[in-house]
């Protein structure tokens, strides 16, 4: 990788500014064509048998009838998808996730799939579908799993990261330890401790669209798949593994995205789409229901978290000590691995120890969820901050700057912190006009913090000149929050010349080089690094093309606000030519004028929020309704500010829907009780105030601008900033996501009985 | 020679040891020497590593070069949403 990713402290003419996105007009004329919106000539209609049971082996599948019915044209079962994974156990998990081969895993856990002429037939053809089950104990709740006696998923499965291997296999998949100092000596020393245990119940990210997808496969072992993805590269990959297809041979074309944020990170129905396409020989349409998108695809870990933390009269925090217990579904995860190194990451702490557990649940395989694991952990830990401030009798804002990480200090995950803005943000919070507004009878504030690492990763982009000066930009990384806009604007400032002339799109994967997915808040990180470097060599090639024009050495020719120079009195009476005057030259001095790039993007900068939460409850109903919401985050640089704001308010729209309502609710049967929006919840904007924000720019390092990612550190804070809140509001300590309105009651009438 | 230092569960299956000094002066060579005196590690480098030079974190740059006295840090290679 010839590039050279450092802060460079430049001044901006296009980066900062908030033009409109190039997508914007599609999207509110209905134009834009999502996973759903695309349709292919001959194309059938997949749906998908699902169990109806929580755990139970699945002892035969009798497709004969359904495959006689009338229009039916394909019908498979695990046996059409055999296991190519080679040992992969991530990618086996993923293919037993997609069809169920000897057991169904959950209540939703897919067994067979149909195609069909239409999606009449397809229903019919289902229910002619005949499986014998033995149905099994099954268990969904976190804590119950990882008792000893719990019915037992995999009996394969034997607890990971203990010092000897044990003897029986467990639902505790796995035990990850982080930490430094003695905790044990630091609570010796402490004037204060507080220690209490938490609950968050599962939620889903709560995406509009659904996965979608049209696959076609033909004879000659070519393939198509038109679909709803974070990472068409990576479904690619993963599509091509569990089929048997070559990668080349399968063109992933990713459509525009309703929303994903993790859940669209790894196949769900895309592997049964082909190979129903393939057994039938057509296209198939394949789009999931809303119930089957709750029962079936991924949403985050329920959680049951023990909090400690003890704190000297000055108000040093001595020691921290957590222990972490993740819902997977039932495969293995590392969910609470990443709840245990981001749980205490915000302060500077000599004695802190994080033990995370993995635990195996009957329910749909956990995914990531924009900071996944990190919101959870964060509640836990910022209420018991909060409520040792109290005890301490200091501010709660005090109280965090005093113990707030910063440059040079050990993180709790290990590594040194660099320079980093949690400090900025807190600040930033106290002097806000918002932690003055008078509060009226039983409102209630909170406030808290929140990290997220954000991540990198291999990224690739093209950008092309064409003859008339304007500029296609081919990126690799979907554009899951306006990222089009921003790395337009990103090649606008590098080239010297308006964002208007630049056009950005996503590529499918048989026209640019492979991408790692848009996760990690990585996009505009990742591929504006990439844009950068693809501006700097199509830059090279027009000043090559300049001084041939011109007959003098390209070293003297010199790229400044869209021009080529020639620098030295020597040269005094020659214009500069612009790139579009270069452009329309080109086929003269060479041919087409083009830019790539192909690096890994590393170095991604670690990011803080603080935010500030005002709600009001009704004691005599439990409903909680938040009348003010403030987000301060440090972004590094923000690229298009208009779109980093939408990400801070997206954020915490989501985190007060996950705080407030949102639940997965399991019968005693295990199946899903409240399967769609009605019964789940989702914040709709009358629920939600204007959520104002605040951008701080510390610079990021390792990034030419100083970009850090910002998409999902926004959602870290909300949980523990609404539980601070009601907890203030109505006088006692809310240990339970969601706070709703029956658990605000409880919580109340235990508080009154004592 | 650079000082490694390993995160909890990684030092589990490195002799139990958190603190390693390794001779290497890129990540590559990091893994490979590891994976040669700590034959169980290699699953978790198939598996994903991440390493913190300096605190900043690198998951796929296996070239970078490790700067004497630099602290390095190994980390799970995380998802993110």
């Amino acid at each position: 990788m010839n590039f050279d990713p450092r802060y460079s402290g430049r001044n901006f003419s296009s980066v900062g500014t908030r033009p409109i996105r190039p997508d914007g007009i599609d999207k509110v004329t209905g134009r834009a064509r999502y996973g759903a919106d695309f349709n292919m000539a001959g194309q059938l209609v997949g749906r998908i048998l699902r169990s109806p049971h929580a755990h139970a082996v699945i002892k035969s599948i009798d497709t004969s009838k359904a495959e006689k019915l009338a229009g039916v044209k394909a019908v498979i079962t695990a046996k059409d998808l055999p296991d190519l994974t080679d040992g992969d156990a991530a990618m086996y998990d993923i293919l037993d996730n997609s069809m169920a081969r000897k057991k169904a895993l959950y209540d939703g856990h897919a067994v067979a799939a149909v195609a069909a002429i239409d999606a009449r037939t397809a229903r019919q053809a289902l229910k002619l579908i005949e499986v014998e089950y033995e149905v099994l104990p099954h268990v969904t709740d976190v804590d119950e799993a990882a008792q000893h006696h719990a019915p037992l998923i995999n009996d394969q499965v034997f607890t990971e990261g203990l010092e000897e291997k044990p003897a029986k296999p467990s639902n505790v998949t796995k035990r990850t330890q982080f930490g430094h100092g003695d905790v044990h000596k630091g609570f010796a020393q402490a004037d204060f401790v507080i220690e209490r245990s938490f609950k968050t119940e599962q939620t889903h990210q709560g995406y509009i669209e659904p996965h979608a997808c049209v696959a076609s496969v033909n004879p000659d072992g070519t393939a198509d798949l038109w679909v709803c993805t974070q990472g068409h590269f990576v479904y690619r990959q993963h599509c091509a593994q569990l089929l048997g297809l070559e990668a080349s041979k399968l063109r992933v074309t990713s459509s525009e995205i309703g929303g994903g944020f993790g859940g669209k990170t790894h196949v769900w129905a895309e592997p049964v789409a082909l190979a129903l396409s393939r057994k039938a020989g057509r296209p198939v349409k394949l789009v999931m229901t809303r119930d089957e998108v709750f029962r079936a695809s991924g949403p985050t870990s329920a959680t049951s978290i023990d909090v400690k933390i003890g704190a000297n009269k000055d108000g040093t925090i001595t020691a921290a000590e957590a222990t972490l217990r993740y819902s997977c579904g039932p495969y293995p995860g590392s969910w609470a691995e990443i709840g245990a190194m981001t749980a205490f990451a915000c302060y500077k702490l000599e004695n802190v120890k994080t033990v995370g557990y993995e635990v195996l649940v009957n329910r749909p395989k956990t995914a990531a969820y924009r900071a996944p694991s990190a919101p959870m952990a964060a509640f836990a830990v910022e209420s018991v901050v909060d409520e040792l401030a109290k005890e301490l009798g200091m501010d709660a804002v005090e109280f965090r700057i005093k113990n707030a990480a910063q440059e040079g200090t050990r993180s709790s995950y290990g590594p040194v912190y660099g320079p980093i803005g949690i400090g900025p943000t807190l600040e930033a919070v106290k002097s806000h006009p918002h932690m003055k507004a008078p509060l009226k009878a039983n409102q209630g504030r909170g406030m808290a913090c929140g990290f997220w690492f954000n991540f990198g990763g291999q990224t690739c982009t093209d950008l092309n000149i064409g003859m008339d000066g304007t500029v296609s930009l081919a990126v690799g990384t979907v554009d899951v929050g306006g990222s089009r806009a921003s790395l337009s604007l990103v090649a606008a400032e590098e080239l010297g010349i308006d964002y208007s002339q630049v056009k950005a799109i996503v590529a499918d994967t048989s026209s640019l080089g492979y991408n790692d997915m848009t996760d990690g808040s990585r996009g505009t990180f990742s591929s504006s690094m990439a844009t950068i470097s693809a501006a700097g060599n199509a830059i090279k090639i027009l000043r090559e093309r300049a001084a041939q024009t011109w007959d003098i050495p390209v070293e003297d020719v010199v790229w400044e606000k869209g021009h080529a120079i020639a620098k030295g009195e020597k040269y005094g009476n020659l214009a500069p030519l612009s790139l579009k005057d270069i452009a329309a030259a080109s086929g003269k001095t060479g041919g087409p004028i083009a830019g790539h790039s192909e690096l890994v993007a590393d170095g991604a900068g670690v990011s803080f929020a603080t935010h500030i939460c005002d709600v009001e409850v009704d004691p005599e109903t439990g409903s909680t309704r938040v009348i003010r919401y403030t987000v301060v985050q440090d972004a590094g640089k923000a690229v298009h500010p208009t779109y980093v704001e939408g990400q801070y308010q997206g954020g915490a729209a989501q985190g007060i829907g996950w705080a407030l309502n949102e639940e997965y609710i399991y019968g005693k049967d295990g199946r899903l009780q409240n399967p769609g929006f009605l019964d789940y919840r989702i914040p709709v904007c009358s629920d939600l105030p204007m959520i104002d924000t605040q951008i701080l720019e510390i610079p990021n390092p390792n990034h030419p601008y100083g970009v850090r990612g910002v998409g999902e550190t926004s959602i870290v804070p909300p949980l523990a900033a609404i539980a601070n809140a009601v907890s203030n509001a109505v006088g006692v300590r809310m240990t339970h996501i969601p706070m709703s309105p029956p658990r605000i009651l409880a919580a109340l009438d235990a508080e009154r009985e004592g | 020679m650079v000082e490694v230092t390993l995160w909890g569960s990684l030092s589990a299956v490195a002799g139990g040891k958190a603190k390693h000094d390794i001779e290497a002066k890129d990540i590559r060579e990091l893994f490979r020497k590891l994976a040669e005196q700590y034959p169980g590690i290699e699953p978790w480098i198939d598996r994903g590593i991440a390493v913190a030079i300096d605190g900043t974190i690198y998951r796929d740059t296996w070239s970078k070069e490790l700067p004497p006295g630099a602290e390095i840090f190994l980390l799970p290679r995380l998802a993110g949403g």
